[in-house]
């Protein structure tokens, strides 16, 4: 075969890392290169430096160093059995790449992954002398993102802490069932032993440094996972409760979800449909409501639709939730604790910390919220202001249509 | 509306420093007169905090100051002098304000420090305004403050350098169209991420310098000044159209964070008509690709005694295998809860033809196994008399677990409703990929509602093909066990012949699809 040139592999290497959801390059540790010999700089919040078509954030520089693989993950286009072609990068080449895109304000660092080859600390080895490489030879202090393999020897993945401000670990699969099917060499006790593994590492060094300020920083940007959507049986249940309990237990940042999607030269076994792209869309929406909105898991799925066990496609989950529990509503702007005002369809985080500052200014009227949020037209049937009171529009049981897009309801129309 | 009731006592508050300590402080001393301001630039943030605190303490109305930026020609109102500076700052505002002020002045618009003067005056009745975010004048600041930020971090976002080389070595150049005057408040940020490099960003109103130790500023430029080209920026536009998924295609998201106004100064934005022309083909071809090419294969191999063969897509055995395992494990309805367990589908899995049914029957629960009951026997009679070869079919049911109702020692068939329909039917799905049959006959209005996923009465859909995703056929008919149950027995033989017609058809058409 002949020799790949450098655009060749990172294509294909690019196109081989797509599948992963992250790019996400904030929430790490403040640095700059002032006073330094390389460059790079993290400010805590992220920058995504381009926006592909797909409308997904390009923040990072995303490839494998090789997408050859020993294993055999249906799912995945990268598998031993798949005719996709394959191409491998050295460290020295990722090393430059990175650099040289760096430079030109392209990306804020590097989101490096790797099919397994020979074996898992082999492939683990080179991950971490990539990241090695980047800080310790050329003082790079940007991003960087490592993907960990569960296999590798404990002293590898301490190193990659090291060097990388994020790490993570995919669970690929929310059930074990499905991990066991299309997976078949992934080990889903593994992967969050070594999640375990990684949570303990960084609250160790996390002590070390309050005692010690110099003490070394482990992943200062914590650790995530991804699971896909759509490949497996399981409902968006079973998908919010594996997602709350890996938050739980290992302290995730994030937990991405992926629309399972076609992928060139695909297994016999997978839906070669569209992506869920929508349930995929419900399920970070239902993410944010534990993470930001103090939602518990038990309650999300309490919106999901009883027979299926997934979340309405047409309505978002908070407002789901709000049909589902009609006695908690209306919520009065000018009393209401901040939880209850959390819960209203419609008001964000922003806008409920909006609302608390200026309600001790002023009693807040219709045309007040109206200023402080996005649209008060949603909002309306569950809230009661100084002027404005909700005439038992919370029981209608028309209120879900007149809730809806305005698609669904031409459609009832239509018919 | 009524102003607040009267609020606590404000949080702790540090007054900005005076800049000037020197003069006395003094009335205003020009009465009505309009007083004019002239700044230094569009982002003078000193010279306005200073104007407008000699302006502030002198009790003078927002409506009689005028404010101008550079040496614009005399306003022919604005004639009254500021009044002097005062000794010590005689007011304080919140830092919150300061932080306001800082941002929203850099933006465009030119009524921006109007606005702000009007603010602060209020601010000095009512320290908590800063507080009350829905009023309208702070809410319209806080609107111009936000989207200064956006620029500030879209320009941190989509400058991009080119490498140019000078004597003394590598230089970093830049054309950025900023829409507020955020290029100066903006440096620290690029001094602070390429303080080894020597850069430069160049744009419209001002252009800035970095030699790796000091900023430099300089007059504006022009695009023609910026270099036009970088050999890396080809490895960068290779790697945007690669890190793209077709199948996601998203346009909407991408223009609402990288709106066009953006594009003509980002080398990779070139490419995005053509990648999303091609998007549909492309996800289209991913989704032809798997099926045709190892279905003949298989075929052939069939007719010589093998089995599938292995490599890409030919691992279909050891699939609906581990499928079959995991549906034994199925809670996706309620019903596993009362079954004995789940019964999955059985026959080849090349077969070009597949049976569902509706449930299986108290036998079926019981065996573990399809059709194996009476309507089981009687689909296998009404096959043999049309000439279909029940041994190349593959058999399955719309729901996989057995639904009834006691009564005394007697289990009786309960129909599935349609949320246990729709929630089975993954698996339906998941047999319909692996065996990827030519025709699909569906027994029974359950069974065509799992074949369509919608309600459809037998009557109208019997009889004509009905195109699938996926490009199957799908037929429907009567499920066998209605053919038991016709209680007139003349009844009972005509619907049965037209039962093993409508096989007999079915037979027909899979040899013509070959």
């Amino acid at each position: 075969m002949a020799q790949l040139s450098t655009r060749q592999k990172l294509e294909i290497l690019a196109d081989a890392a797509k599948y992963d959801a992250s790019c996400a390059s904030s929430g790490t540790a403040k640095r700059d290169s002032r006073g330094g010999k390389g460059i790079g700089s993290t400010e805590g919040m992220g920058i995504c430096h381009a926006y592909a078509p797909d409308g997904r954030c390009i923040s990072l520089l995303k490839i494998l160093l090789t997408n050859s693989c020993i294993f055999d993950c249906h799912y995945c286009i990268n598998r031993r059995s798949s005719d996709v072609r394959r191409a491998r990068f050295t460290a020295r080449e990722v090393v430059d790449l990175t650099l040289n895109f760096y430079r030109r304000n392209y990306i804020e660092g590097l989101f490096l992954s790797s099919g397994i080859i020979r074996s898992s600390d082999y492939t683990m080895e080179q991950l971490v002398e990539v990241a090695r490489s980047l800080r310790e030879d050329h003082d790079f202090r940007g991003y960087i993102h490592l993907k960990t393999i569960p296999d590798a020897d404990p002293d590898l993945l301490r190193q990659a802490g090291l060097h990388a401000d994020r790490l993570s670990i995919n669970v690929e699969l929310p059930t074990e069932g499905g991990l066991r099917r299309l997976a078949p060499e992934k080990d889903g006790a593994r992967i969050e032993g070594a999640m375990r593994h990684l949570r303990s590492e960084m609250e160790d060094k996390g002590e070390a440094r309050r005692k010690y300020r110099h003490a070394p920083r482990f992943a200062p940007a914590g650790q995530s996972t991804q699971m896909i959507v759509g490949a497996d049986a399981a409902d968006d249940r079973a998908i919010i409760a594996r997602a709350s309990s890996l938050y739980d237990r290992h302290r995730l940042r994030r937990v991405y979800y992926s629309a399972f999607s076609p992928i060139p030269s695909p297994s016999a076994v997978l839906p070669l449909k569209r992506p869920p792209l929508l349930r995929e869309h419900r399920l970070y929406q239902s993410d944010w409501m534990m993470r930001f909105y103090g939602y518990e898991a038990g309650e999300i799925a309490a919106a999901t639709d009883p027979a299926t066990g997934c979340l309405p496609l047409d309505i978002d989950p908070k407002l789901a939730w709000a049909l589902n529990h009609r006695a908690a509503f209306p919520v009065d702007v000018n009393r209401a604790p901040r939880e209850a005002l959390l819960r209203v369809p419609g008001l964000g985080v922003k806008a409920v910390d909006r609302i608390l500052a200026s309600r001790r200014h002023r009693r807040l009227r219709l045309d007040d919220v109206a200023r402080l949020t996005v649209s008060i037209a949603k909002l309306r049937p569950f809230l009661v202001t100084a002027d404005w009171r909700p005439t038992a529009l919370v029981d209608r049981a028309d209120l879900r249509a007149r809730l809806a897009p305005p698609a669904q309801q031409l459609d009832l129309f239509a018919a | 509306m009524a102003p607040g009731s009267p609020s606590a006592s404000p949080p702790n508050w540090s007054a900005p420093k005076p800049r000037n300590k020197a003069l006395p402080a003094a009335a205003d001393p020009a009465g009505a007169a309009v007083h004019r301001v002239v700044l230094d630039a569009p982002d003078d943030v000193d010279g306005w905090r200073d104007a407008a605190r000699r302006l502030a303490i002198a009790g003078v109305e927002p409506d009689r100051v005028t404010w101008q930026v550079g040496d614009a020609g005399g306003d022919l109102f604005g004639d009254a002098p500021l009044p002097p500076a005062p000794i010590r700052a005689a007011f304080s505002v919140p830092r919150a304000f300061v932080d306001l002020a800082e941002t929203a002045i850099l933006h465009s618009d030119p009524e921006r420090f109007a606005l702000l003067y009007a603010l602060l005056v209020r601010l000095r009745d009512r320290p908590g305004l800063m507080e009350d975010k829905a009023d309208p004048l702070l809410r319209r600041i806080d609107m111009l403050a936000k989207a200064v930020r956006r620029d500030i971090h879209k320009m941190r976002a989509f400058v991009r350098f080119r490498e140019v080389e000078e004597d003394d070595g590598a230089r970093f150049v830049a054309w950025f169209e900023p829409e507020h005057h955020i290029v100066r408040a903006n440096a620290g940020f690029f001094v602070r991420r390429f303080a080894t490099m020597r850069w430069s960003i160049l744009t419209p109103a001002i252009s800035i310098h970095w030699d790796g130790e000091a900023l430099r500023e300089g007059p504006g430029a022009t695009r023609a000044d910026a270099p036009d080209g970088d050999p890396v920026e080809a490895l960068w536009k290779g790697y945007y159209a690669a890190i793209f998924n077709p199948a996601r295609l998203k346009t909407g998201a991408m223009l609402s964070e990288m709106p066009k106004k953006y594009w003509r100064n980002l080398p990779e934005a070139a490419l995005i008509p053509d990648l999303v022309a091609g998007a549909q083909a492309r996800e289209a071809a991913m989704i032809a690709s798997a099926p045709p090419a190892p279905r003949a294969a298989a075929r052939s191999a069939e007719a010589t005694g093998g089995g599938r063969p292995a490599g890409a897509g030919g691992n279909s055995g050891a699939v609906w295998a581990a499928v079959r395992d995991e549906a034994m494990g199925c809670t996706r309805c309620s019903l596993y809860k009362d079954a004995t367990q789940t019964v999955f589908g059985e026959g080849p899995l090349d077969a070009p033809l597949m049976f569902i049914g509706e449930q299986p029957g108290d036998q079926e629960d019981l065996a573990g196994r399809p059709f194996v009951g009476p309507a089981g026997q009687l689909l296998d009679q009404a096959l043999a008399e049309a000439g279909v070869d029940r041994a190349r079919a593959y058999v399955t049911n719309a729901v996989k677990h057995f639904k009834f109702e006691r009564r005394g020692k007697r289990r009786i068939h309960q129909t599935p409703d349609a949320g246990e329909v729709q929630a089975c039917r993954w698996w339906l799905t998941q047999e319909l990929d692996i065996v990827r049959p030519r025709l699909v006959v569906a027994l029974g209005a359950t069974a065509a509602r799992a074949m369509l996923g919608k309600a459809v009465t037998i009557s109208r859909t019997r009889g004509s093909a009905i195109p699938l995703e996926g490009g199957a056929e799908g037929w429907v008919t009567v499920h066998p066990s209605y053919l038991l149950r016709v209680p007139d027995e003349a009844k009972k033989a005509e619907e049965r012949a037209r039962f093993v017609a409508d096989l007999r058809m079915v037979g027909e058409r899979v040899k013509a699809l070959g």
